[in-house]
């Protein structure tokens, strides 16, 4: 089977890095550091410039200050061509003139490969992607996922430095984007080539990557591990762009919070005393039923092994009724009744409290 | 719509457009005496200012193809890929010579050509300069269809990510997928080489029109012969063409 031994895996730095388009600002100093062998996420909605970094990376565009280091080697003002790159693009981009096989084995006859080894190659990282037996067809005998396969096969088959992978799964419908999304690891943690994955979808953030960065107006906003994100965001944005979140109306007094006037919890750093707000996980709330209780249980939809719960909770500070996502074992929630009262008990380690 | 009505507007179009063909058929092999000869069609093949000027017109079909391949691909490529906003320009000046009357262009490069022979000698393969403009329009509307068929930014972006200068991307991945513009655009021009008769002929060049026109007034079945020769090459080569879109289509629409 083909891996990339023999060639160690690379770190990549982005430096301080700067990309103006007239007066946008698509990256406003972006600095990471990804680790040989990683697999990093960015993550974010459009606009954000994660897009614009990985093709700064990739030397598809330059930017307008900062570096990029490769292997400790600056290559800002190397041209595409000459990086080492692997990539897969969002849109399909197999070159149509050439079977599955010549498309995999473009990169390698480039770099002058004989045509025997050529062939061998191609056909292992065919293999590899599971497509063997499609090796003699064209890009348009095959499906949009078996294309994406072939794209990745082709950007892998060369040993590059680096994987760049941008919104590779975006135009595949659901089922297909979740298989091939766990095969895009399965591969990468085979071949261990450093790899940058950029994509407007958490799930498939979180569910691939060794570190997601969450990037906003050309800013990384917070770089952690899947987990660690989901459960300890740094920021208002982070902790509303992964996942679901409530937003509950908090009062910030000496570093701590007031949530539904019951919980006091730590406010983050730098909040001001005053009106704030609690974003909790819908997960991170219990609904116990309770005919005295603060809620009204509006609606519930089953999910298989969880339950979507939606609840009214009256007057939390006096003001207007809050709607709270609550998410729970369906076991537990076939004890509520839609219009019946709950109480909502809060997991406090859970709970981020934000300035309003 | 009934069967019957399609068989008879195909038989009204049949016999509008065959009917002349026909025609110039008969008339090219009709002898003075009533009988039939075909002495008008060996005359294309034995006549020696006939032969002359179809070598010539056939030359000037592939230096025309050559030329306008040879400027306009890369050029249409390079600014599809690197500079977008030169596109309307391009468009543009390759749209030109559709509005300027063949006369006008005509009188316009007279004086341009009597330094095109001095450097070049006369030779009527010296008229490509002037039917590349000619042929413009028509090829440009043929690659620019097949290029925007196709997503060049994203294979040209995929194949300098897998190590391909920009030669490489333009020969190796863009023109293969290219086919059928280019066919278009070749069998266009040779078309429009072929009948051709304002520049040629104020220009003085004996091109093959030209000497049908000659012919014409000396040895009328000849002239009809190399006419109705000169059709049927011109419509077998669209007819190949519509069939190249064809098989074009099939292979990326399956």
């Amino acid at each position: 089977m083909f891996t990339s031994a023999g060639k160690e895996p690379v770190a990549v730095d982005f430096v301080d890095l700067h990309r103006h388009f007239g007066n946008v600002h698509a990256l406003d100093g972006l600095t990471l550091a990804i680790e040989p062998g990683e697999l990093v996420c960015l993550l974010g909605p459009s606009g954000c410039g994660k897009t614009t970094a990985l093709r700064i990376l990739a030397g598809l565009d330059h930017p307008t200050s900062g570096e990029v280091r490769v292997g400790g080697k600056d290559v800002t003002r190397v041209s595409a061509n000459k990086r080492d790159m692997g990539m897969v693009f969002q849109a399909y981009s197999l070159f149509p003139h050439l079977t599955a096989i010549d498309n995999v084995a473009f990169g390698l006859k480039l770099r002058g490969t004989g045509s025997g080894e050529r062939r061998r190659r191609a056909g292992e990282m065919l293999e590899l992607v599971g497509l063997s037996e499609h090796a003699d067809r064209y890009p348009h005998q095959l499906s949009g996922g078996q294309q994406q396969r072939v794209a990745l096969a082709r950007a892998l088959a060369f040993q590059p430095s680096v994987l760049l992978l941008d919104e590779p799964l975006s135009a595949l419908d659901a089922k297909v984007r979740v298989q091939l999304r766990d095969e895009i690891r399965r591969v990468q943690l085979e071949v261990g080539t450093t790899t940058l994955f950029v994509t407007h979808d958490q799930e498939e953030a979180l569910s691939v990557s060794d570190r997601v960065g969450v990037m906003h107006a050309g800013r990384l906003e917070q770089v952690a591990p899947p987990a660690e994100l989901y459960s300890t965001p740094s920021s208002q944005f982070v902790a509303e762009f992964v996942g679901l979140t409530n937003r509950v109306p908090a009062v910030t007094r000496n570093g701590s919070a007031i949530v539904l006037g019951q919980h006091e919890l730590p406010a983050l750093a730098g909040s001001v005393d005053g009106d704030g707000l609690a974003l909790i996980r819908p997960e991170a709330i219990a609904v116990v039923p309770d005919e005295e209780g603060p809620a009204t249980v509006t609606a519930m939809s089953f999910r298989g092994p969880i339950t979507q719960v939606r609840c009214e909770l009256h007057g939390v500070g006096g003001s207007e009724p809050t709607d709270m996502l609550v998410q729970m074992a369906s076991a537990a929630a076939q004890k509520l009744t839609i219009g019946g009262r709950v109480q909502l008990v809060i997991d406090p380690t859970a709970v981020l409290v934000v300035p309003a | 719509m009934k069967p019957w009505l399609r068989w008879l507007i195909l038989l009204v179009f049949a016999i509008y457009f065959f009917g002349p063909l026909l025609s110039m058929l008969d008339f090219s092999t009709k002898t003075t005496g009533g009988g039939r000869s075909g002495a008008a069609w060996k005359a294309l093949v034995t006549n020696h200012q006939v032969l002359d000027a179809i070598g010539q017109s056939l030359l000037l079909c592939l230096t025309t193809v050559i030329l306008m391949l040879v400027l306009l691909l890369p050029t249409m490529i390079w600014v599809r890929l690197r500079l977008p906003r030169l596109k309307r320009v391009i468009e543009f000046l390759c749209l030109l010579p559709l509005t300027i009357p063949a006369l006008v262009i005509v009188v316009g490069i007279n004086g341009v050509y009597a330094w095109v022979n001095y450097f070049f000698g006369y030779s009527p393969v010296v008229l490509t300069f002037a039917y590349v403009v000619l042929v413009l329009p028509y090829a440009y509307r043929a690659l620019d269809s097949s290029l925007s068929a196709l997503d060049v930014t994203t294979l040209a972006e995929a194949a300098r990510s897998l190590g391909a200068g920009w030669l490489t991307v333009i020969a190796r991945v863009v023109v293969p997928n290219l086919g059928a513009g280019i066919l278009s655009a070749a069998f266009i021009s040779v078309a429009l080489v072929l009948g051709e008769f304002t520049f040629a002929s104020l220009l003085n060049y004996q091109t093959l029109p030209v000497v049908i026109d000659l012919f014409g007034k000396s040895d009328a079945r000849v002239s009809v012969a190399a006419a109705l020769g000169s059709i049927v090459f011109a419509s077998a080569l669209l007819l190949l063409l519509s069939f190249a879109g064809a098989r074009s289509r099939g292979r990326k629409g399956a």
